[in-house]
């Protein structure tokens, strides 16, 4: 059943073309990876998926509803929460506080400040402590616990890797797994190919702004999205040496 | 000695109230509203004149005056805070300048030249004093003000810290981008913080009225107290704002035991060693930890986000 649909999306910013002509379709239970390089515009796409950047052209919508000129405040009561790339904590206030600002939109459902410090141990004793003070892997953990307080229906994570060690990564990673098993459906960029291609039941991989490569991820090789990602599918872009 | 100490803290009092406002609109939405104290006077002047045509007293007055800055604070930062933010960091100050000179000659135009009080309408409240141990009289309306002072500061701080919607504010004021992921209408929550300033603002042109005159153009020194009172403490914190008047109270009546001109005087020189002092000694712009470092590398930073 198609939760997510993009049409022909088109996003700027200014003169620069970020996005284009994206469409595809996200069945709930999916776990979307978004891989691609620096400039891609991956996370352009997710933060219009997410109306924090509102598309020029295209349509998305979202259970058939239209919401491609609804803004972000209410796309998150609609069911769409962004995890923003660099975490983006309220670094002046407390893990607590972030949480609860997770709940302005309003949507009820499983989901409780008691649940995320369940979900995410490390953060339990860190509770009161400013955000700026905790470490890029609390950080993380408190972006993703606030994206969930919201009770989202298609959770979007952008670069949730970015900034942390190896071993922090592997933390945050583990805390995702129940999430992943439990059939939320999910986009994330992600830049590490292996991690993305592990726990995704799709890939797509972009170029320049657009789809080069839209497949299952059983059914892809990391050969095929190496290719993908530099560009090197298409037939007669071999570049002459000079 | 004892005196002075005593009413110059009381003076801080009344100085804490006009620059509450101001230093919550500078925190909560990064503006500075020039046009501060002549919407104080405007307020005094809605008082005055319920008090002398209707003959309502000043206190029930602030119940129809005080909704009403209530929703002059939504309109200014809808219409003309919203817009004018659109072209630029600078724009709104000078928007807020502009606004000040229209109300100031508006204001001249309808109630002329005349100096004007809320005292009459309040009894013996402006007159009546207390006697402490020692011979010192404090002033009932200096006590009130100073109560006010530390309720309405206290008030936003427990607002700001404790209810969701004060939360709302704080994350706006913070990062609009990421407060709308979280489901923040950050045009709403800007708007309610400017209604709740103009309330400030309300209740300043109140005890402007009550203890001392006014007239069209007292706008001006009125900014002027707040602005210092706000910087001393440190702008944007509001219990430091509460220090910041007391300081500047203090060293104006200080400044008038020294010299018969000092008043003034006294209170600009704490305010630019203030100044310096905070400049040589962190190095950072003068509005203290909340001016550059919180405002303009979080711009840098999300400038370099958004390049794809």
């Amino acid at each position: 059943m198609t939760i997510l649909s993009v049409q022909n999306l088109n996003v700027h910013h200014g003169l620069l073309q970020a996005v284009r002509d994206v469409s595809f379709d996200l069945a709930k239970g999916d776990v979307l990876a978004l891989v691609g390089a620096n400039g891609a515009g991956k996370t352009t796409l997710l933060r219009s998926l997410a109306g924090a950047h509102l598309a020029a052209s295209g349509r998305i919508t979202l259970n058939g509803d239209d919401m491609t000129a609804v803004p972000s405040h209410q796309r998150i009561a609609r069911g769409i929460a962004l995890v923003p790339e660099g975490r983006r904590v309220f670094s002046q206030m407390t893990v607590e506080e972030n949480l609860l600002l997770g709940k302005s939109s309003g949507r009820t459902g499983e989901w409780t400040v008691n649940r995320v410090f369940d979900a995410f141990p490390n953060l339990l004793p860190r509770r009161h402590a400013k955000t700026g003070h905790l470490s890029g892997g609390e950080q993380q953990a408190t972006a993703i616990g606030r994206a969930l307080m919201s009770n989202p229906d298609i959770l979007l994570l952008d670069e949730v890797s970015l900034g942390l060690s190896p071993l922090v990564i592997d933390r945050v990673y583990a805390q995702l797994q129940t999430l992943l098993t439990s059939g939320t459906t999910m986009v994330l960029v992600e830049q590490d190919l292996g991690r993305a291609m592990a726990v995704a039941s799709r890939v797509i991989c972009m170029l320049e702004g657009r789809v080069v490569l839209d497949k299952p991820a059983k059914g892809v090789t990391r050969d095929q999205v190496t290719k993908a990602y530099f560009g090197l599918h298409r037939e007669g872009t071999g570049r002459a040496a000079s | 000695m004892i005196d002075t100490l005593i009413q110059g803290i009381l003076l801080g009092g009344y100085y804490a109230v006009i620059a509450c406002g101001l230093s919550f609109m500078f925190s909560v939405m990064r503006i500075i509203n020039l046009a501060h104290g002549s919407l104080a006077v405007a307020a005094a002047y809605g008082l005055w004149l319920l008090a002398s045509t209707f003959g309502i007293s000043p206190f029930a007055g602030l119940l129809i005056v005080l909704p009403v800055m209530a929703v002059a604070g939504w309109m200014l930062q809808r219409y003309l805070l919203e817009r004018s933010a659109r072209g630029g960091a600078l724009l709104p100050i000078l928007t807020t300048f502009g606004l000040a000179i229209v109300l100031d000659n508006l204001m001249f135009e309808q109630f002329g030249a005349d100096t004007r009080s809320l005292a009459p309408f309040i009894g013996s409240l402006s007159y009546d004093s207390w006697e402490l141990p020692g011979g010192i009289y404090v002033g009932k309306l200096a006590v009130m003000t100073m109560a006010s002072a530390i309720a309405l500061l206290g008030g936003l701080q427990f607002f700001l810290s404790r209810f969701a919607l004060g939360r709302a504010i704080r994350a706006t004021a913070e990062d609009p981008d990421t407060a709308g992921l979280v489901g923040i209408d950050a045009r709403k929550a800007n708007a309610l913080a400017a209604a709740i300033a103009m309330v400030t603002v309300g209740i300043a042109g109140a005890f402007l009225g009550m203890r001392a005159t006014f007239d069209p153009y007292s706008g001006g020194p009125q900014l002027l107290f707040a602005f210092e009172a706000a910087v001393i403490g440190g702008a944007g914190s509001l219990w430091g704002t509460l220090i910041g008047g007391i300081v500047l109270g203090l060293a104006q009546s200080l400044g008038a035991q020294v010299h018969p001109q000092g008043f003034l005087i006294g209170g600009h020189a704490v305010f630019l060693a203030m100044l310096f002092a905070r400049l040589f000694l962190t190095g950072v712009p003068f509005l203290g930890r909340t001016g550059f470092s919180r405002t303009g590398l979080p711009k840098i930073r999300a400038a370099l986000r958004s390049t794809p």
